[in-house]
């Protein structure tokens, strides 16, 4: 029989490369060389001597142990087929040398069943290893179907983490960008503020040399009228001392007369005082009942003479008309006295400007006025200057829009009186003449009117 | 002799007249007020024979106390009443100005009335 031998060289064969695989370079490789090297010698022996009785028992021998192994051992798994494939064929074998041993007639007898046992076996064999063969195709198949998918799937992971590192780096820009965006509104906000404040100061900057020449003003008559009230004071110790009384009496009643003034033009001053402080504060924003006659006049006074201060030749005629029916009107105090100082900044500003032309015959003339409607309140200002442009007026309640040279205007006084007045519930309205004038309307609304 | 006192503020007038109600009484001044410019040529120009000096204000809306002082100054040729100027203090731009006018002399904010009492009897 050819078959065992070759049987037992392709186990041990397979056993050894199986053995390489998981671990080369073990004894058992040259153990599994050796026996192989064996079982060819022994082949060769077999087919040159006459000893296949004694061969053949040994490749019994070892094809069972074999096929022990094969069953115990998982590493083995994989031989099984191929060895349930000849098993048949080598028990026929296996049983014909024992019955030729034990009882030849027996042998004689059977051994037409043993021949077609053996086509069986022998078919078996052939459809097992065409199995196999299929199995292991598809085996094979498979395999490489898993380890495209494993490869796909390396790749789609390699993919997704490119994508995720991306996504994060775009995540991160993101939220850079926002971070970004959050502090340059922040610094917007502050720099407007500080705009707001900014604008405030430097229309009081133009208000300090009229304030302190509103505040000489009337400082000059409690001096004065102090010191005639002094010499008064002494004149009537005098008179009593002779026993002048109608002397005493009207001396008396021009004291009283001068206390009066002194009192009047202290108050005077503290107005201003106090209207300053309000105008260098932020505002409360809380409405009061306001003298808007007072607060006009006030601001006309300080804005003028503010001019004044800067421009030492100009001089512009003024022309009040407040209206006497208009007595208190509920408003934020700081923030009207803004606005109407602001229009009549920017009157005085129309008006010096035109001066400079030397126009024959021209005087400037800013006018402040107001007056009581039914439901609402009307401030008016007016100059006689050189008006504007329809371009011009279109933008004037614009941000930082200024026809004044940079660094003169910040842009802000008519945007921010424009808000005041909208907070207010109010409107304002502007016409303009070119070389005729402007006027600017305020109307308020009379809520809470005269107290 | 007759003053003519120039200034927006109404007060200044019940101030002289009680800084002066001696020489008021006394009939050694007489006091004439103005509250503009334009209020003080209509006055000067009634009372035109009269020997007049003024005091005048610089700062004031209107007609300013230099260019009354610069009128006074061109329209009266024989002889042009001495004019005074009240400046500011500290006001060196006015004061070298109303001088260039014509300005006779100067009186600086706050009024030492003893200065113009003496000031105004050297005249007298």
């Amino acid at each position: 029989m050819i078959l065992e031998p070759l049987v037992l060289l392709f186990i041990v064969w397979h056993i050894r490369k199986n053995l390489r695989l998981l671990s080369p370079n073990t004894l058992w490789d040259k153990y599994l060389l050796w026996a192989m090297i064996g079982i060819t010698i022994l082949f060769i022996v077999e087919k040159t001597l006459p000893i296949t009785m004694v061969t053949n028992w040994i490749w019994h021998v070892l094809i069972l142990g074999v096929g022990y192994l094969i069953f115990r051992l998982p590493v083995l798994e994989r031989m099984r087929t191929t060895l349930i494939a000849v098993l048949p064929l080598i028990i026929i074998n296996i049983i014909e040398d024992l019955v030729e041993i034990i009882y030849l007639p027996l042998y004689e007898t059977i051994e037409n069943y043993l021949d077609f046992a053996f086509v069986f076996a022998l078919t078996w064999m052939i459809a097992m290893l065409i199995r196999s063969n299929k199995q292991n195709k598809a085996l094979k198949t498979e395999r490489k179907k898993t380890l495209a998918e494993e490869e796909r799937n390396k790749f789609i992971s390699a993919q997704k983490e490119k994508l995720e590192v991306i996504v994060a780096e775009r995540t991160a820009e993101i939220t850079k960008q926002k971070d970004e965006l959050m502090h340059a509104f922040t610094e917007l906000k502050n720099t407007q503020s500080r705009l707001i404040q900014s604008e405030k100061m430097a229309s009081l900057g133009e208000l300090t040399a009229g304030i302190a020449h509103e505040i000489q003003n009337p400082l000059n008559f409690v001096n004065n009228f102090s010191e005639v009230n002094k010499e008064l004071l002494s004149e009537m110790e005098e008179e009593i001392e002779n026993g002048n009384l109608e002397e005493v009496k009207a001396l008396a009643k021009d004291i009283i007369g001068n206390e009066d003034k002194i009192m009047l033009h202290g108050k005077r001053a503290d107005n201003i005082v106090k209207g300053m402080l309000q105008h260098s504060r932020s505002s409360t924003g809380k409405k009061e009942l306001t003298d808007i006659n007072a607060l006009a006049d006030e601001y006309l006074r300080l804005a003028y003479h503010g001019l004044r201060a800067k421009d030492k030749s100009f001089n512009a005629t003024l022309i009040t008309d407040f209206d006497a029916a208009l007595k208190t009107v509920t408003l934020v105090p700081q923030d009207m006295g803004r606005v109407i100082l602001n229009l009549l900044t920017n009157a005085f500003y129309a008006v010096q400007k035109k001066t400079t032309e030397q126009i024959e015959g021209f005087e400037p003339t800013v006018g402040i006025s107001t007056k009581k409607n039914k439901n609402t309140v009307l401030i008016t200002v007016t100059d006689n200057g050189n008006g504007m442009p329809k371009a011009v007026k279109e933008k004037i309640f614009q941000p930082f829009f200024s026809t004044k040279p940079t660094g003169e205007g910040t842009g802000l006084g008519l945007s921010m009186s424009y808000d005041i007045i909208k907070a207010h519930g109010g409107e304002i309205e502007v016409t303009s003449e070119e070389s005729t004038g402007t006027t600017f309307i305020i109307q308020l609304p009379d809520a809470i009117p005269n107290h | 002799m007759k003053i003519l006192v120039v200034d927006d503020e109404q007060d200044v007038k019940v101030l002289f007249q009680q800084r002066f109600r001696k020489e008021i009484k006394k009939e050694e001044l007489d006091f004439v007020f103005a509250f503009s410019g334009e209020e003080a040529l209509k006055k000067m120009a009634s009372m035109e024979q009269e020997a007049v000096l003024i005091l005048s204000d610089i700062n004031m809306p209107g007609m300013s106390g230099l260019e009354l002082l610069k009128k006074i100054k061109e329209n009266y040729v024989a002889p042009p009443p001495v004019v005074m100027m009240v400046t500011a203090y500290g006001d060196e731009e006015n004061r070298s100005t109303a001088k260039e006018l014509g300005a006779d002399d100067f009186l600086t904010k706050p009024l030492d009335f003893n200065e113009l009492k003496s000031k105004l009897k050297d005249i007298v």
